[in-house]
């Protein structure tokens, strides 16, 4: 009897228990040394020999019940209170994060490193040369001779008539093939300089030329090159000619358009075989080998694919236009 | 060069529409640039004749008139222009014309007076910008005729932007020429009989350089009229071509430069003085040109002479004391070969550009001039009169180019073009083009009409062909080549690895110009004598920039302008710095430099802001030099530079090798700049930051490392960097961090002096360290330094 009074005793105060430390309390109460039940226990030995296993057997089995309501209410509080921490650590994980925003290469980057990377995978390798050009690398060597109408249509800046901002990158052309022999592969990115500035012309811009010299380089093998080169750098299928042209450094030349979406065809490189005053000039047999060579306007093919409409807004460098190419 | 669509189809008539034919033209290497209407729309404008012309009874400027258009009644017509007058022939927009801009003529009341249509100028019918008044028509012309009829303004004004080796179609005889090619059609080139002399007057010619001018024709006319009107159809010719009517004898010329390609010149008889010499300029020689400038003459300059002087710069430009004048009475027509070489450069030379000079240096038909005397005699004394004498040709043949005999190997063709082509095909289309073939065992030989001088070599001729047979009908084929690996070295940092670092650490990419602003560079680099362009765009766009920072802070002050406060911009590429040891005397040289201004970080809802100060861009140049993998080769150091705050410039080394520079711009050029607020620049050679080091393992302690903070005590003045650098220096063994935690001065530290606290710490790859062993390297840079630096342990 006394103990179901204790059991209930116990498990109404561990039901009333709030905290660890309260229960901790009910646990010592009944079954710390000098616990209830720990006294009932002491008291067996005042029971007869037969009496004495049943008796410790119920006291026991009271403690397990009391043991077992302490240890679920235990965890029933710390998972309580874990709950009621995790709550308070809660975040408005909508608020913006601690932002560093990284910033962005320029769009003519961009279209170069493309470029550069339709090309890498081909095995064309990136070669640079120097800005200001001496006339033998931005003319002579590219059968433009002195007095060559084809000298005046470049606006050149001389600094004398044997110095001048390349109209071209077509030097870094003659230099690798002063220095290495075919077959060779190449593009050459980088900054052109022309005097002439309106809505359509800044004085200083972006080419990448390529050029191709091998055993057998053929002029299908031109357009079959450029075709691939315009439909994967638009990423569409594109209407594409090849218009002929005139460069004193290519022979057959071409100009090449895409339609745009104005139904307006849009000239977007120059190319052709290499002419064999150009390999001559360079110690390479023109009847040994044959290349292609190709140029293209970066802002140009930035602009179309990218829909801006003012060419001079890729120097002004205004960080509203800049960070849009992200 | 620009015509008249229907010239060109008086010559060959494909059945054609404008934009086709002009599509066909550009498809072929003859690029049209534009294809303009010859005369605005308009309708219901008759030929009409002024039957009666008097004073408005209520306007001194308005004439009352009776215009007869073929109709049974004359209408009243109220006109203002001052050439009204009876019996002339004029342009009627009766009533029910529809003008230009929809403007439609209705029955109207002037000042009272009713008029029943316009009298119209060239302008009104948007053929020309000419509004002096109204259009008087030939008095031939038909009454009640329509003027789009009678003028023939159903045409299109076309615009070829030629390519400098097709300079056979400057003229309507080569485009004509060459439709004929592409349609295969038969070009009708108008007859041209010779002019048979009535007088014997002539000028010898004499040829002093020969191979400038291996041709020259001349021939007297008499008695010409230069005060007669060109005729409408030539005058209209020559504007629907974009050339100005100026005197009959002009015209002419202009007209045969046009329609042959072949420029001619007309002399005064009057002023020439004995005969013709064509020679060498003597330098420093003076000629008055047409347009009353005074060129002094250099002696590679051809000029067409008499026995005293030159009378003008030979295929350039005519002088003005022999120029054809309203007094002229006697001309020299002339018609010559110059060869390309002697005129190529001059004109630009002396900064002219004409007609002629264009034709010349970029060639022309050797073959050509007597055609072109012969047409433009007829021409002169159809509309001017006059008497014609005899034709005088010089020529020395052996200097004359010759025409090319050019063989073109069937596999050299197949190798290029990576087609092959039938040989009939082949022949035909050379063919077609005006050469003479042969087929020959390798393939043909060809020679090129005198038209086409530039065909000379094997090449040019494969290019006729493709261009003939459609560069859209050749196949596009993926090339083939041989798989070779590119080389990549690893110790060679990419410049888009660095591009890329500072992308990742909130930077746009710039790119400025080369050129700058000189005051700007001047000012900021005083002792940098940047390259200076001679024709610049602008004057502040006239030298070649010593660094990236005048462009980039141009660009700092151009978006601080526009509300873009926090700017963090980097830009690479070459400067240009003169350096008499270096090809073409300028070191061209690759850096990548920054700008960084305004917030530390974007505004946030849980952050403390700050400007940035030296120390932000620092870690962004340290970020840099931590991709060589070799950052204790770099160093800062002290510096001044003039551009920067004395107090804030370090000069960044490798190894003492001056490689950068980084800073604060001095606050004196702030204004000047236009910046606002402390702006931080640096700039670093590519070449330096780009040689990297390759990693070289070693293996990982398993022994725990400890740390020892030290405080000590030193003068202001001592360097941080100085210190650090020192404790590695002295090489306690175990020291594998190296930390400077914490800076203060003030409250407890002595006036002039500062406390840093330095974490050191230790391990050693071998054993669990004793606290005896730790201690000993603590005091031992302790003691070092006290003594280098006259450091205070802070107990």
């Amino acid at each position: 009897m006394e103990l179901d009074a204790i059991i209930n005793q116990a498990q109404s105060q561990i039901d009333a228990a709030q905290d660890a430390a309260t229960l901790d309390q009910v646990r010592v109460e009944f079954m710390g040394k000098k616990g209830k039940l720990t006294d009932l226990l002491k008291g067996l030995g005042k029971l007869s020999a037969q009496e004495r296993p049943a008796a410790g057997q119920k006291i026991n089995q009271a403690k397990q019940v009391i043991q077992q309501a302490i240890s679920a209410k235990g965890d029933f509080l710390r998972t309580e209170e874990l709950n009621r921490k995790l709550s308070e650590e809660a975040v408005d994980v909508t608020k913006p994060g601690r932002v560093e925003q990284p910033g962005n290469l320029h769009p003519v980057s961009r279209t170069i490193a493309r470029i550069e990377s339709f090309f890498g995978e081909l095995g064309f390798a990136v070669k640079t040369g120097p800005e200001i050009e001496d006339g033998f690398h931005n003319f002579d060597a590219l059968n433009i001779p002195a007095n060559h109408p084809a000298r005046a249509d470049h606006d050149t800046f001389y600094f004398n008539p044997d110095m001048m901002l390349r109209t071209q990158t077509s030097g870094v052309q003659i230099r690798t093939m002063e220095a290495e022999q075919p077959p060779l592969r190449i593009i050459s990115p980088g900054r052109v300089y022309r005097n002439d500035y309106d809505q359509t012309h800044t004085p200083m811009f972006h080419q990448v030329e390529g050029l191709m010299v091998d055993k057998d380089v053929s002029f299908t093998d031109l357009k079959g090159i450029l075709h691939d080169f315009l439909h994967h750098f638009f990423e569409e299928s594109l209407e594409i000619r090849f218009r002929p042209s005139y460069f004193p450094f290519t022979e057959p030349s071409a100009e090449v358009d895409v339609m745009g979406k104005n139904g307006q065809w849009l000239e977007v490189l120059g190319c052709g075989m290499v002419h064999p005053n150009v390999l001559k000039s360079v110690g390479i047999d023109p009847e040994q080998y044959t290349g292609f060579a190709f140029g293209m306007g970066v802002e140009r093919l930035t602009m179309l694919r990218y829909g801006v409409n003012d060419l001079r807004a890729f120097f002004e460098n205004d960080l509203r236009f800049l960070k849009q190419f992200n | 060069m620009k015509f008249s669509e229907k010239w060109l189809r008086e010559w060959v008539n494909p059945s054609l529409s404008a934009h086709e034919l002009s599509e066909q033209l550009s498809m072929a290497g003859l690029e049209v640039d534009g294809v303009e209407p010859v005369a605005g729309e308009f309708s219901g404008v008759l030929v009409g004749e002024v039957v009666e012309c008097g004073q408005h009874p209520n306007a001194d400027k308005l004439r009352v008139t009776k215009i007869n258009v073929g109709s049974d009644e004359l209408l009243d017509i109220v006109c203002g222009a001052p050439n009204c007058r009876q019996g002339i022939k004029v342009a009627v927009a009766c009533v029910g014309a529809v003008l230009p801009g929809n403007f439609k003529i209705k029955k109207a009341k002037l000042r009272g007076e009713p008029s029943f249509g316009m009298l119209c100028s060239f302008s009104e019918l948007g053929i020309s910008d000419d509004h002096d008044g109204i259009i008087e028509l030939p008095s031939d012309a038909p009454v009640g005729a329509d003027i789009r009829n009678y003028l023939s303004l159903d045409d299109t004004s076309v615009e070829v932007d030629l390519t400098p080796n097709r300079a056979d179609c400057l003229g309507i005889r080569g485009i004509a020429r060459e439709v004929g090619v592409l349609n295969n059609l038969d070009v009708n080139e108008p007859s041209i009989d010779d002019v048979q002399p009535t007088i014997e007057d002539a000028l010898t010619i004499t040829l002093s350089a020969d191979s400038a001018c291996p041709r020259y024709l001349g021939r007297v006319i008499k008695g010409v009229d230069v005060t007669a009107t060109s005729p409408l159809w030539l005058v209209e010719k020559l504007r629907r071509s974009g050339i100005r009517s100026i005197d009959p004898i002009v015209d002419v010329t202009n007209f045969v430069l046009l329609e042959l390609g072949q420029p001619m010149h007309a002399f005064n008889l009057a002023a020439i003085k004995g005969n013709i010499n064509v020679r060498m300029a003597n330098e420093g020689e003076t000629l008055t040109l047409l347009d009353e400038s005074e060129a002094k003459l250099h002696d590679n300059t051809l000029v067409i002479a008499d026995d005293e002087k030159a009378l003008a710069m030979a295929g350039i430009f005519g002088g003005l004391h022999s120029g054809v004048n309203t007094d002229t009475k006697d001309i020299l027509l002339e018609s010559a070969f110059f060869s390309r070489d002697a005129i190529m450069g001059r004109a630009r030379q002396y900064g002219l550009h004409t007609d002629a000079s264009h034709r010349y240096e970029r060639g022309v038909d050797p073959k050509l001039q007597r055609k072109a005397m012969e047409r433009a005699s007829a021409l002169v004394l159809e509309i001017c009169g006059g008497e014609a004498g005899p034709v005088v040709e010089a020529v020395s043949e052996d200097k004359l180019p010759k025409q090319a005999t050019v063989v073109l190997r069937r596999d050299r063709l197949r190798r290029v073009l990576g087609i092959s082509i039938e040989d009939a095909k082949v022949t035909e289309m050379l063919t077609r083009l005006g050469l003479t073939v042969s087929e020959v065992s390798e393939g043909w030989s060809a020679v090129a009409p005198s038209y086409r001088f530039d065909i000379a070599i094997e090449e040019d001729l494969i290019e006729e062909i493709a261009r003939v047979y459609g560069y859209n009908n050749i196949p596009n084929v993926a090339p083939k080549a041989t798989l070779a690996m590119l080389p990549s070295q690893e110790a060679k940092l990419n410049v888009n690895s660095l591009k890329s670092l500072l992308v990742s650490r909130g930077y746009n990419e710039a790119i400025t110009y080369s050129f700058v602003d000189p005051k700007v560079q001047n000012a900021l680099f005083p002792e940098s004598k940047g390259l200076v362009l001679p024709h610049p765009i602008s004057s502040d766009m006239s030298i070649m920039r010593v660094s990236l920072w005048p462009g980039l802070l141009g660009a700092t002050a151009y978006n601080q302008k526009r509300q873009q406060s926090r700017i963090r911009m980097f830009e690479t590429g070459l400067r240009f710095i003169p350096q008499a040891d270096t090809p073409n005397g300028v070191l061209q040289q690759q850096v990548i430099g920054g700008v960084v201004a305004g917030r530390r970080h974007e505004e946030h809802w849980d952050r403390e802001d700050s400007p940035v100060d030296f120390f932000d861009a620092k870690a962004d140049v340290e970020a840099l030099l931590a991709l060589t993998g070799k950052v204790g080769e770099f160093s800062f150091e002290t510096a001044t530079h003039h551009a920067l705050h004395p107090g804030m410039t370090a000069k960044i080394l490798l190894n003492d090798e001056e490689v950068g520079y980084i800073g604060a711009i001095h606050p004196q050029f702030t204004k000047m700049l236009g910046v606002n607020g402390r702006v931080f620049v640096f700039e670093l050679e590519v070449e330096a930051i780009t040689a990297r080091k390759l990693p070289s393992a070693v293996p990982v302690s398993r022994f725990p490392s400890n740390r020892r903070d030290i405080a000590i005590t030193v003068k202001d003045d001592v360097r941080v960097g100085n210190i650090l650098s020192y404790i590695e220096k002295i090489g306690v063994n175990q020291l594998v961090g190296l930390n400077l935690f914490d800076e203060y001065k003030g409250k407890g530290i002595e006036p002039g002096y500062k406390s840093l606290a330095l974490s050191l710490h230790l391990q050693d790859p071998d054993k669990t360290l004793e606290e005896a062993e730790i201690q000993q390297a603590v005091d031992t840079v302790v003691k070092g330094l006290e003594t280098e630096f006259g450091a205070a342990l802070r107990e």
